[in-house]
């Protein structure tokens, strides 16, 4: 009965697999930092440049600040916010699945 | 798909957060009425599952990069309703824990990619699967409509700004690419690429769940037999 549990093994596998995304070049399109901007453009909009900073992440772009000199810290580091988010939006999804979910067996 | 905080005015976000707010409202009212305490891990597992697919960025030809999302897929299992809340919670996550996506920016990053991503994809699904004869083919197709008109209405949001919001001698205030830009570069990387790992995902997940008898997950095959 349970392929969820096998799926959940697919899941571990996609975090041991996730360095594979820092592997890719370049930023998203329209996810541009401020620096990013001021060298294609020559100057930061002053409105993005205000609104930029309102929040600080913890884990900023999946990486723990200050350990993402090499590849190897930024892979680590992936890894450990692939793990942390997976738990964490899990955790929230089950919490609310339960307090939503009709309660027949 | 990502929008970060700047890159839309701060009015554009309100109307996003008010557009959502009587969505996710629904959202938990359906949700209610359809998921069965039983399904409650597989939202647990969708909403991880389109998290840890997010992280596999995938280089564009144009120098930048794009990725899946997984919203479809939750749609098929789960029905649009509830990935709504499953991809809502992914995105929220991002952008609180991760920077990934603005917190201004919630609103509009959830009505793209956990509203028109797995309704649109969903309902193209639905037309195709005839009765689920050909499920894995209408999860590819209804998951690459899905993730493209998220990523049309996001280039829509970014190309509106600099027509809308600029400073009196007419320097843009906050996304800089106007429409003849932004949907060109946003189709691009959504319809050769991340359209295309989204629509082989998706059909990867069905087909798997196809071959091991597992037909009472899919949300439409459960619609049927009631």
């Amino acid at each position: 009965m349970p392929v969820y549990r096998k799926l959940w093994f697919w899941i571990v596998v996609l975090i041991i697999l996730s360095p594979l995304g820092l592997l890719a070049k370049g930023t998203a399109w329209g996810e541009w930092g401020s620096d990013e901007l001021k060298e294609m453009l020559g100057m930061v909009p002053e409105g993005l440049a205000k609104l930029e900073e309102t929040w600080h992440a913890l884990l900023p772009d999946y990486s723990i600040p200050g350990f993402d000199k090499t590849f190897a810290q930024q892979a680590v580091g992936y890894i450990v916010a692939a793990v942390v988010g997976v738990v964490l939006i899990a955790l929230v999804a089950y919490l609310l699945g339960r307090l939503l979910a009709r309660s027949e067996k | 798909m990502h929008i970060p905080d700047g890159y839309l005015s701060p009015s554009t976000c309100a109307v996003f957060y008010a557009a959502m707010i009587p969505i996710w409202a629904a959202a938990v009212k359906k949700t209610r009425e359809t998921l069965k305490a039983k399904q409650v891990p597989l939202l647990a597992l969708a909403a991880a599952f389109s998290f840890v697919i997010m992280m596999f960025n995938v280089p564009v030809p144009d120098g930048t990069t794009a990725h899946a999302v997984g919203g479809t897929l939750a749609a098929i299992v789960l029905g649009p309703w509830a990935a709504c809340i499953a991809v809502s919670i992914a995105l929220i996550i991002q952008a609180l824990v991760f920077g990934d996506g603005g917190i201004w920016a919630i609103g509009a990053n959830c009505f793209n990619m956990a509203f028109v991503l797995p309704f649109l994809g969903y309902a193209v699904y639905r037309a195709l699967n005839a009765g689920g004869k050909r499920r894995v083919l209408a999860s590819m197709v209804g998951s690459y409509v899905g993730i493209n008109a998220a990523a049309f209405c996001a280039a829509v949001e970014f190309g509106v700004q600099p027509l809308l919001f600029k400073s009196p001698t007419g320097v843009p205030l906050y996304c800089p690419y106007d429409l003849s830009k932004s949907i060109p570069a946003m189709m691009f990387a959504h319809l050769t690429v991340a359209g295309i790992v989204e629509a082989i995902i998706t059909g990867l997940v069905v087909y798997y769940l196809q071959k091991a008898h597992q037909e009472e997950l899919f949300f439409d095959a459960a619609l049927e037999r009631r």
